[in-house]
């Protein structure tokens, strides 16, 4: 049974490429985004000094190496999320972008007056928002799924929802907020089966845990590259190619054409047709090395060491006094935990942690309808990823008695 | 971890009690003017309410819940606002609620200090504050 178990991590050798890590941060905020290795920065850095000039527009030699290594991204992503082909792996500048791309292109065309968009209570805003808007104004209402006591979705509802024919389902893989990690593959089969076209929101799932979007079965995948080690401004949407083929453009412009005349245009072949005007290439090539490196320690390892320092930040923390966590078992949820601390408020609990050098996120997490079905304005937040070290939390252990010492 | 001298000036004697014992928490019966705002980067919110006579505030109360920030901030500011005219409430600069809480406040919690000034100005005076969200 030796396949089962993932390789173990050398994380003190991992944080050697993190030259971040030497000015002594205890960094727990990677579900807000994540640092970024030698390798990722090493690449942009390559481009900026040896290549820089723009894609698929120039003849000379240096533009053919910075397209070849902007597009080589694409190949690294379809791999790294087994997508049928590169057709199908959209560059966007992030999640939100990736959402709010399908909200214009296929949602104007294909979600109409009276029409179902199924959503939950686990979101973030970024796959709220957009829904809204788009509900407003063409005439649909979105449902939320609840959560039950322990932070997960509650199943029943969402079965109950789906026999209501939703022209749309979106949910997120993991929450961002509080760490549910939802049964993805379950429910995209379920709304698939109600006849629905389903996005999941992956800017928490494919960091860390990964995605098989075809064994997913969803038709729209979207993530994030500065939470999964590259730099920001460059993310995924991943779509079916039928459906992308059948979408409108987004923006557009520059390079998503074939051809423009005083008649009017014709668009670009997938994917370039949702790519209007010049890219972050830097980005998307600095994203194509932080690929390489997830790939290279193996997702499995990656989701071994996240569960053990989880486990062990869930106990610590379960055991101070005045403490509540929300959401479910560590067993059972991703690396983030989302507590709150009696009689203090989590800004206060953050600015005290900030004078040790431990980077914790304090707010509403871009969540806010689940703040307020747990009754919370705000929550403190710890998140991890494959460079954390058991340290780090006892650092923030440290912090929090610290805030109780001079706070209650 | 210690916490230095420094680092404790943050939450120094002073703010840790008007957080754990704030002046003027509570509602007022029948009160001439009531008002809340909220920090929608936290979610926090502070109440006032108020009384006038002749153009002085006669009494005023905050409600709501907060960190030391705002909840000292708002306790020292209806300590100050008892007894003064509107007019001169009407005067009560940012930099006086900062110079008043007497510690440096870092961007992030700039928002936190500046609520209950906020709801005195919306709430006694119809006034947004024009450089509101500048910070």
């Amino acid at each position: 049974m030796t396949t089962n178990v993932a390789r173990r991590l050398d994380v003190s050798e991992i944080r050697k490429d993190f030259p971040i890590f030497e000015t002594g941060i205890a960094y727990l905020d990677s579900a807000n985004t994540s640092q970024r290795p030698r390798q990722v920065t090493g690449a942009m850095m390559d481009y900026f000094e040896n290549f820089n000039s723009n894609t698929h527009r120039a003849a000379y030699h240096i533009a053919e190496v910075a397209t070849d290594r902007y597009e080589g991204t694409r190949e690294k992503v379809r791999a790294f999320i087994n997508a049928a082909s590169t057709k199908e792996i959209i560059y966007t500048r992030g999640t939100t972008e990736a959402i709010n791309l399908v909200a214009y292109s296929w949602g104007r065309k294909n979600v109409r007056q009276g029409d179902l968009i199924v959503v939950t209570i686990l979101d973030h805003h970024s796959n709220i928002v957009p829904w809204q808007i788009l509900a407003a104004a063409n005439g649909a209402h979105i449902e939320f799924v609840d959560v039950d006591d322990r932070g997960e979705l509650r199943q029943d509802q969402y079965r109950e929802l789906l026999e209501h024919s939703p022209r749309l389902v979106a949910f997120g893989q993991v929450s961002n907020a509080i760490g549910t990690i939802n049964p993805a593959r379950e429910m995209v089969g379920a709304a698939k089966a109600a006849g629905a076209t389903v996005l999941v929101d992956g800017a928490q799932g494919a960091p860390h845990q990964g995605v098989d979007v075809r064994a997913l079965g969803c038709d729209f995948y979207a993530f994030s590259g500065h939470k999964m080690l590259g730099p920001t401004g460059a993310g995924i949407l991943y779509g079916r190619r039928e459906l992308l083929e059948s979408m409108e453009p987004f923006q557009s412009g520059g390079d998503m054409i074939k051809a423009v005349r005083i008649e009017g245009a014709t668009y670009n072949d997938l994917p370039w047709k949702f790519e209007a005007g010049t890219q972050a290439i830097a980005e998307v090539i600095g994203l194509g090395a932080a690929v390489d490196y997830l790939t290279g320690l193996g997702m499995e390892a990656i989701r071994a060491h996240e569960r053990e320092i989880t486990e062990y930040a869930y106990e610590a923390l379960s055991d101070i006094e005045g403490l509540t966590v929300y959401g479910p078992p560590p067993s059972r949820r991703a690396g983030v935990i989302s507590f709150s601390l009696d009689g203090i408020h989590p800004h206060d609990l953050a600015t005290i942690a900030d004078r040790g050098q431990v980077c914790l996120r304090a707010g509403h997490h871009c969540a806010m309808p689940l703040m307020t079905r747990l009754g919370v304005g705000a929550t403190s937040r710890a998140s991890f990823y494959m460079y954390t070290q058991k340290d780090e939390v006892d650092r923030l252990v440290g912090s929090i008695k610290e805030a109780q010492r001079i706070l209650k | 971890m210690t916490i230095t001298t420094a680092e404790d000036q943050f939450y120094r004697e002073f703010i840790i009690d008007h957080f754990k014992n704030p002046r003027n928490f509570g509602r007022l019966e029948d009160p001439d003017i009531t008002h809340e705002e909220d920090n929608p980067f936290c979610g926090d919110v502070i109440g006032m309410d108020f009384r006038i006579k002749e153009g002085v505030i006669d009494d005023v109360k905050f409600h709501g819940r907060g960190c030391t920030i705002s909840q000292a901030s708002a306790s020292l500011l209806t300590e100050r606002l008892k007894g003064i005219s509107l007019e001169e409430a009407r005067k009560i600069s940012k930099a006086d609620v900062i110079g008043e809480l007497g510690i440096e406040i870092s961007a992030a919690r700039i928002k936190c200090a500046l609520l209950p000034l906020k709801v005195l100005k919306v709430g006694a005076y119809g006034l947004a504050d024009e450089n509101e969200g500048e910070e």
